[in-house]
């Protein structure tokens, strides 16, 4: 393997366990409020003060200023050094969303004092933790949410392109009826039809499959037309002349002709998939607070004063552009080889 | 060469059409009976811009119902009696006297004489009459009929002579001479024939000509762009004048932009695009004033506001709907002493830091400090208590299971949903912080965001809701506006709409006293009413208070004049005394 192929998947597989192990990598509870911090600026790592140099980092805790101009904002109380410390105990969670409850936590400091990677949100809840959390939701819902979407166009697709004349016909009259829709009246018909509360796990089903069911006309479209043009081709038609069955052209020269297709599909719609949640989150159909994701996340920067006051706010935007970097090169990398394997 | 000069030529023929010398102000003629403001004093020309969230709809004040429309047409029209937004007291406007008679019921109003409508033709007690059968026609239905239909009856509008009109109620009426605020005199020279002809109600649309449309407020229309603007100028025969007698009002034009969003009209006015923003969030006021050394602005916190946020409970009468899982949940709601229990448990001063950024006011009744004549001073403020709500709670019957659940006497888990618009972020605020809140009850609350009618159409149509967070109030601070809310057949009698007769005791005393207040003239007697009914509201907690922004509001430095206030409209209710500060022309002494 190529080093830049190493690099790449280290780094994925390092984002989805980072992710999955999300309680342990986070210092606090996602959803604990602390109502004397909110949109409390991130906590700045110290190795010197006046007394020289440390190996061991510390912070200082952020006390809120009362009164003069700068009332409302923070600073550094500076006459108590907080040292981080490393497996320390803190609120409990549930390893890998299993069984295992337990309360080692990665890092932290001695309470009262707070470590805050990425500061706090509006209601003094930790943005780091819950940029972990939320991750955990907003990319298992964009992969299910991108495969329901492929798999679904896919197979749609196939058999208008391959088949042709009336399926054809018809399959691609029902992808213009999806793509023509006007979605925003059926999703708020959808959510006057359901029932005003949902526990997360539904919200995570019903999310990736109003997405799944909105977004797999154009992927149809694309696979139809792929497979249209490759059915005629002379190595399909001498397939078909030596008594290939329909499956066996499909599986043998089709499919590998679509798959280069889907996965660069796939590396565009997961990271747009995980930002359609913020939509369906103003309908009353995301994952509802307090339980982060980063599209509800992502919903308080829709207000213009955060946007421009509260800069470590974007951090569930920055995660979302890693994770979707990452996608896409994996991506190329199929596809490259995929193209170096047909030809 | 000569295309050149041909687009020179049309850049100043367009420059000029824009800026076209706005119209000078008529001297004062003999006999006319001008209002003088002894306090004001400023001086003429330049332009205002000022950013609308949305397009007006209309330009008729009689069908006008969107708060955009009605602060444009505001500004073109005058009403006989006005409210002054500083004082909240009533004051003369196109009517200069008026005598009530000892039993209350007849209003009769001297007309300024003299005065002209914005086109010149004269004002006086025909249009009056006119405006008022406008107003009152069933035909065409305006929403300030129900206030002019007093117990089924209109009330009687006669002309005595050309500047004398009476006033004739079914019966008395507090503070009736507040009504006319708000009823926009217009001109029957112009609307006599549309109203004739029977299509009224389409007359003075926004694409009527300016020509067509006149009236007595400080501005007339000069020119509408769709989409984008609204301009209006100087009327040059407005009837008050400054402490100089100089006709009023100084500005040579307003231009409303229509921009979209609150956001929208902040980042306009930080571009100093626009020259005010009212209706400001708590926000947007910090963003603005961390600014205010680079841009220069005047920012102005009028304290409380007169709108009062609440939690509401479903107590509706779900008969006849299958909303059997809302209907389960009711028997929760309908105890006072878990809405109590609730009440201890919210932590208000929470949502004045954190919502309001310490820009408001904690809430325990539905009239907060905002309104000075009107709020009953001991309506208890408790501290929040997790300890006395759960006193609460247990001695209702509630326990607690092994995990600290909080469960009904039947043992079934307290959960519910406050449903509340998702486009309105300080109350979403307030239902997440009201969910963290009342965890340590051990109830299980989720918040639920809808599109705006989403949410409205549950709570005033199908009922298909646990709780909800809502506001009302805002209006005007006199009790008369909120009887739609605290008389039981109210249209805003939201925790239970549609009521034939009072549910229960509470309810039907609320109802005799908001309807008693409402005939009493005397305002000391309409006082201990209203702080009974207050009372009554506290202690039976149909809604749950929480708290109230403050008014806020900014202008750019230029501005003169600027004095928002507490009751809409916030800023442009004295668009006739605001003028451009010339730093130059000040120095010298001139104004």
């Amino acid at each position: 393997m190529r080093p830049k192929t190493v690099i790449l998947i280290t780094c994925l597989a390092g984002l989805h366990l980072i992710l999955l192990c999300a309680g342990f990598f986070a210092p606090y509870d996602p959803t604990t409020q602390d109502r004397e911090l909110p949109y409390a600026p991130p906590t700045r790592i110290h190795f010197k003060d006046d007394s020289g140099f440390h190996v061991r980092p510390f912070v200082y805790a952020w006390t809120s200023v009362l009164d003069g101009d700068q009332a409302g904002s923070y600073k550094e109380d500076t006459s108590r050094e907080l040292p981080l410390d490393f497996f320390v105990r803190g609120p409990s969670y549930k390893l890998l969303g299993a069984y295992v409850t337990t309360t080692v936590h990665l890092f932290g400091v001695d309470a009262p004092g707070k470590v805050l990677l990425f500061g706090t949100d509006g209601y003094g809840r930790d943005e780091f933790s819950r940029v972990l959390f939320g991750g955990q939701i907003s990319v298992a819902a964009g992969i299910t949410a991108t495969f329901i979407a492929l798999l679904t166009g896919s197979i749609f697709g196939i058999i208008a392109g391959y088949y042709g004349r009336w399926i054809d016909e018809s399959l691609m009259g029902v992808t213009e009826l999806f793509l023509s829709l006007p979605w925003l009246y059926f999703l708020l018909g959808v959510r006057a039809f359901l029932p005003l509360h949902l526990s997360t796990l539904r919200t995570f089903f019903l999310l990736t499959s109003v997405i799944g069911l909105i977004g797999w006309a154009r992927p149809a479209r694309l696979v139809r037309g792929l497979v249209l043009s490759s059915r005629n081709r002379n190595y399909v038609l001498a397939a078909r002349g030596f008594g290939g069955s329909d499956f066996y052209i499909l599986r043998r020269h089709l499919l590998p002709e679509v798959l280069g297709l889907l996965l660069t599909q796939a590396a565009l719609l997961v990271p747009r998939y995980i930002a359609a949640e913020v939509t369906l989150s103003f309908f009353g159909l995301g994952v509802n607070e307090p339980v982060p994701s980063w599209g509800n996340m992502l919903s308080t920067l829709q207000q213009y004063s955060v946007l421009v006051s509260y800069g470590w706010l974007l951090a569930p935007a920055c995660a979302l552009v890693v994770t979707s970097v990452l996608y896409s090169s994996l991506a190329d990398m199929f596809h490259s080889r995929l193209k170096s394997y047909s030809t | 060469m000569k295309l050149i000069a041909r687009l020179t030529l049309h850049v100043c023929l367009l420059t000029g059409a824009c800026f076209a010398a706005a119209p000078v102000p008529d001297a004062a003629k003999p006999g006319e009976e001008l209002a003088r403001l002894a306090e004001v004093s400023g001086h003429y020309g330049g332009h205002l811009t000022i950013g609308e969230r949305a397009e007006p709809k209309t330009l008729n004040p009689v069908t006008a119902t969107d708060a955009v429309s009605r602060e444009v047409i505001g500004r073109l029209m005058g009403d006989l009696i006005e409210i002054n937004r500083s004082t909240q007291q009533t004051e003369p406007a196109l009517a200069k006297s008026w005598k009530i008679s000892p039993d209350g019921r007849t209003f009769t109003l001297q007309l300024r004489k003299g005065i002209r409508f914005s086109d010149g033709h004269p004002f006086d007690a025909d249009d009056v009459v006119f405006s008022f059968n406008v107003y009152m026609d069933e035909a065409i239905d305006s929403p300030q009929r129900d206030l002019l239909i007093i117990d089924g009856k209109p009330i009687l509008v006669t002309e005595l002579d050309q500047y004398t009109v009476r006033f004739a109620l079914p019966r008395p009426y507090a503070a009736a001479e507040r009504l006319f605020d708000g009823l926009a005199m217009m001109p029957k020279h112009l609307l006599e024939k549309p109203y004739r002809e029977g299509h009224f109600i389409q007359a003075w649309s926004l694409n009527a000509q300016a020509a067509e449309v006149a009236g007595l407020g400080p501005f007339r229309l000069k020119q509408y762009v769709p989409g984008q603007r609204i301009a209006v100028e100087r009327n040059p025969y407005y009837w008050k004048v400054d402490r100089e007698n100089q006709r009023l009002p100084y500005l040579d034009e307003l231009v409303f932009l229509f921009v979209g969003t609150e956001d929208a009209q902040v980042m306009r006015f930080e571009a100093g695009e626009t020259d005010i923003v009212s209706r400001l969030s708590s926000e947007n006021y910090n963003l603005l004033s961390r600014e205010k050394s680079r841009l220069g602005s005047q920012l102005a916190d009028m304290g409380p506001s007169l709108e009062y946020n609440f939690l509401l409970f479903n107590l509706n009468d779900l008969n006849g709907k299958k909303l059997d899982e809302v209907a389960g949940k009711q028997a929760w709601f309908r105890d006072l002493k878990f809405r109590q229990a609730i009440s201890a448990a919210v932590d208000r001063d929470s949502i004045v830091r954190l919502v309001y950024g310490a820009r408001g006011t904690a809430l325990w009744g539905n009239v907060g400090p905002g309104n000075k004549l009107w709020i009953n001073q001991n309506i208890p403020h408790p501290q929040r208590s997790v300890e006395t709500a759960r006193q609460l709670l247990k001695s209702a019957g509630y326990s607690w299971n092994q995990s600290g659940q909080l469960l009904d006497t039947a043992g079934r888990p307290v959960e519910f949903s406050i449903i509340t618009s998702s486009s309105n972020s300080q109350r979403m605020k307030m239902a997440t912080l009201l969910q963290d809140d009342l965890s340590h009850l051990g109830m299980q609350v989720h918040v639920v965001p809808l599109e705006f009618r989403a949410m409205i159409d549950r709570v005033f149509q199908s009922f298909d809701y646990d709780a909800a967070i809502m506001g009302l109030g805002g209006g005007d601070a006199d009790p008369n506006p909120e009887m739609n809310v605290w008389a039981f057949a109210g249209t805003s009698h939201l925790w239970h709409l549609g009521e034939t007769k009072p549910a229960s005791d509470w309810e039907r005393e609320l109802d005799q006293l908001m309807q008693q207040q409402m005939v009493t003239l005397d305002y000391t007697k309409r006082k201990q009413l209203y702080d009974r009914a207050q009372q009554l509201i506290a202690d039976n907690l149909p809604f749950v208070f929480l708290g109230t922004p403050n008014i806020l509001a900014s202008a750019s430095a230029r501005v003169g004049n600027f004095h928002p206030a507490v009751i809409d409209p916030y800023t442009l209710w004295n668009a006739d005394e605001l003028y451009i500060r010339d730093p130059a022309r000040e120095n010298a002494g001139v104004r």
